[in-house]
């Protein structure tokens, strides 16, 4: 694993600047979804922390903040894209062989350290995996440094559920929990149908002592660290991963407040006893 | 304001004398800006000579209104803040942050050359020299510099003027940012003028000042002089048109995010930004492409925005701020909240801009006091 | 019944169940065995029993015209089977079906909406049980009804 230690890069002499970088590998991955390979046209890939995001910049179109969603890639950024933006549906079209801009990558990452001795859920929902599947990683190749692993995951379908492969083979570990769960499916789906939250209850983990690490949509986010704390986990030990408007990356440009938070910089994982005041308040 | 120990170096300068330091800094190679009269407002832009300066003008400040009228006598700076603050120069309104080249080689991004400009600024208030101050927290103080803001920042050469009158809107001494210069300054003036004297009080406030100061015609200023100067910024200071209560603020807003009060606001709340680009501390900024229609150059450009547009918030679905509540919200409990978690100094500096350009007369001291007068209990901090 | 009523005991709904009130429900349950595809009851049929799963997995389903039957919810070991049989006009709402071999414990719905009659204490007892999770479900029925994973 090419992962840094320290919480944040050096910082850039030009941090506005992108460097060029290749298109090495598309995988479609779900309808509107895909997994981009990234290598740099010069020099080595910057270490990054798991959790972290580049800016992506597609030619003439514009830049967006997508998270660095493999940690197992040598030399290269993984970022899987979905095609919801004018940006993110340029990227989501790019082919191998393509130039596109990097910037970063930027940002507070999971805090994997101090998790060290406990117990660690790691709650995903829907597109929320790709920013959790580079601590999965981690997790996993420090195995002996953690107590119970816990993965819970959940889609709107089995179609929608991302990185499949990944998540049978963290199955098939005996030392790793992995349910998965759906809103709704065929008569043919022989796994869950319900939401993610309801993972928590019968989830085998010791609450007292363990971090919780979840990204997903804010209000299955809420949900969660609702059922989280239901379960006894104390504020502190959960991690939620923010999403906002984000221009600049780097505290500047004012789009991603949260509050008195910069979701760039800040976050965007965040240690939720320090967001609960703001958390459930619409348009902060 | 904490007394100083030791008086600054302080000297005399007739009007003479301050043509003398308008081409003393053009000569030393500084784009000199100050303020003028221009489209019935005092704005700021490149000085040649104290001609230009707004002799015998004052303005007229309330919630939604503005309007120069003719003084009295012939004082150069009888005015407070007009529109513009030093800002658009510092962190200007438009920016190319870079271009980028595409061919069958590669993809290649060059940031411009930094410009070799040294901004003078003359006629900086109290208060602009705070929202300066604030400023340099965002763009100097975080894990990345600004260069360009940087650049600028470090060659400018700031000659401030104490306030001789305050601004209908004014409420710098709530905010404990004025009407005296305290630091952040090279040189600071106070207009001394009556029957007998037209003159400046010239206060050193660093080295490149002080050596600028020799250059001109100048004499000893004594202890009257200083006197004289004191009760100009004293009688000002008595004069504000505004004030705010920052005792408990921060918490105030932080715990009534639900007021009621934010709803009335949002009834005459137009979310036009206007607020936003007057304010010196406003910083926040967006970024457009452009690409040329052979698809191999594109430029990014960084421009002045507003957390009052829909887009400022937008996130796939659309706006996490959909409301002018909302909106409303987000920037004042940041300008006087928030803004201290995250640089440790308000926002505000009690210029009264964004109440004087308001097209509604929104009032942020008038806000602040309704939310006060009837907010439940908060906590201490 | 011993024994119907120590494996009563041990399922989660009824945890801490007095033993009073033990004797009276065991008066009512049966152990029922559904092979996977085995359907635990269809829409529309009498709401006679409900079930506290001991071992396997139950899909509640609903049928669309011209389309696959939809499953919105899974139901597993110590979770309970049912609600309709509370309420008239005791008819299912929904198909359930085995998705494994399913084990359950069934309760005779007459018999235990008598005896909840007959004794209010028995009763109240039951509703506590009850209302949690339904209104746990209301709950988890919202989450999905926001469909809160994106516009595809």
């Amino acid at each position: 694993m090419s992962m840094a230690t320290t919480d944040r890069p050096a910082p850039g002499a030009a941090p506005f600047v992108p460097q060029a970088y290749r298109v090495d590998e598309v995988t479609r991955v779900l309808a509107d979804t895909v997994t981009l390979t990234l290598a740099p046209l010069e020099g080595p890939r910057p270490d990054f922390r798991p959790g972290q995001f580049n800016m992506l910049w597609a030619f003439g179109v514009g830049e967006v903040a997508i998270s660095i969603s493999d940690g197992e890639a040598a030399g290269s950024f993984v970022h899987t894209v979905r095609a919801v933006g004018a940006v993110s549906r340029a990227l989501a079209e790019l082919e191998v062989g393509a130039r596109l801009g990097l910037r970063g990558p930027f940002g507070r990452g999971w805090p994997l350290a101090e998790a060290r001795g406990s117990d660690v859920v790691v709650i995903a929902g829907g597109l929320g995996l790709a920013p959790l599947r580079p601590a999965i990683q981690a997790l996993l190749a420090n195995r002996q440094d953690y107590g119970r692993l816990v993965i819970l995951v959940g889609a709107r379908s089995p179609e929608a559920l991302l990185y499949r492969d990944d998540l049978a083979a963290w199955a098939q570990r005996p030392d790793v929990e992995v349910q998965v769960t759906v809103d709704h499916a065929g008569a043919d789906w022989p796994g869950r149908v319900g939401v993610v939250p309801g993972l928590v209850e019968p989830a085998a983990f010791d609450a007292d002592d363990c971090v919780a690490l979840v990204c997903g949509p804010e209000v299955m986010m809420r949900f969660t660290v609702a059922a989280l704390r239901r379960a006894g986990v104390p504020a502190e030990r959960i991690q939620v991963s923010m999403e906002r408007n984000m221009k600049c990356a780097i505290g500047w440009c004012g789009h991603c407040q949260f509050g008195p938070d910069f979701v760039c910089k800040d976050g965007p994982v965040m240690r939720y006893d320090t967001i609960a005041d703001r958390f459930a308040i619409p348009e902060v | 304001m904490e007394p100083e120990a030791m008086p600054r170096p302080a000297a005399l300068i007739d009007r003479q004398g301050l043509q003398a330091l308008i081409d003393a800094l053009a000569d030393e190679g500084y784009r000199v800006l100050g303020p003028m009269r221009r489209d019935d407002a005092i704005v700021y832009d490149d000085l040649a000579g104290i001609d230009e300066l707004p002799a015998g003008w004052t303005e007229r400040q309330e919630a939604g209104r503005y309007r120069l009228e003719r003084r009295d006598d012939a004082a150069l700076f009888g005015y407070a803040v007009g529109p513009h603050s030093w800002k658009r120069f510092l962190h200007p309104p438009v920016e190319t942050l870079w271009t980028a080249h595409r061919d069958e080689h590669g993809l290649t991004f060059r940031a411009p050359e930094p410009a070799e400009e040294r901004f003078a600024f003359l006629g900086v208030r109290a208060c602009e020299l705070h929202a300066i101050a604030i400023q340099d927290r965002v763009f100097l103080d975080g894990p990345y510099v600004d260069a360009g803001y940087a650049a600028r920042r470090r060659e400018a050469f700031i000659v401030a003027v104490n306030c001789g009158e305050a601004g209908g809107t004014c409420f710098c001494v709530s905010m404990q940012t004025g009407p005296r210069a305290e630091a952040g300054f090279d040189l600071a003036l106070t207009e001394l003028l009556d029957a007998e004297r037209h003159d400046f009080l010239v206060e050193v406030g660093s080295a490149a000042g002080a050596a600028l100061l020799e250059r001109l015609p100048h004499r000893p200023a004594g202890e009257a002089d200083r006197e004289a100067a004191a009760t100009v910024v004293a009688r000002t200071a008595s004069r504000m048109g505004r004030r705010l209560e920052t005792d408990g603020l921060k918490a105030l807003l932080q715990d009534n995010p639900e007021h009621p009060r934010w709803d009335d606001v949002a009834e005459r709340c137009l979310t036009c930004g206007n607020c936003t680009m007057a304010c010196p501390t406003c910083f926040c900024t967006t970024v457009e492409d452009h690409s040329d229609l052979s698809g191999t150059s594109a430029e990014r450009v960084r421009q002045w925005d507003s957390c009052f547009t829909l887009d400022f918030s937008y996130l796939h679905a659309g706006s996490v701020r959909q409301t002018p509540r909302g909106r409303y919200r987000q920037w004042m409990t940041h300008k006087l909240a928030s803004w201290i978690d995250q640089f440790g100094t308000s926002g505000c500096v009690g210029c009264g801009r964004c109440i004087t350009w308001c097209p509604v007369g929104i009032d942020i001291t008038e806000e602040a006091a309704a939310i006060r007068a009837t907010a439940p209990d908060w906590r201490d901090d | 019944m011993a024994y119907l009523e120590r494996i009563l005991g041990e399922h989660p709904f009824f945890a801490g169940l007095a033993a009073e009130h033990g004797r009276l429900v065991a008066g009512c349950a049966r152990n029922r065995r559904f092979a996977a595809g085995e359907y635990l009851f269809r829409e529309g049929e009498a709401a006679d029993e409900f079930y506290l799963i001991r071992h396997g997995q139950v899909a509640l389903e609903t049928r669309v015209p011209g389309r696959a039957p939809l499953v919105f919810a899974t139901l597993g070991e110590g979770e309970i089977v049912g609600a309709s049989w509370l309420l008239p006009p005791y008819r299912w709402m929904f198909d359930a079906r085995a998705v494994t071999l399913t084990r359950a414990i069934g309760l005779d719905a007459a018999c235990l909406r008598g005896k909840c009659e007959a004794d209010h204490h028995l009763g109240y007892d039951m509703m506590k049980r009850f209302l949690p999770i339904v209104v746990k479900r209301l709950h988890d029925t919202r989450l999905q009804v926001l469909d809160v994973y994106g516009d595809d």
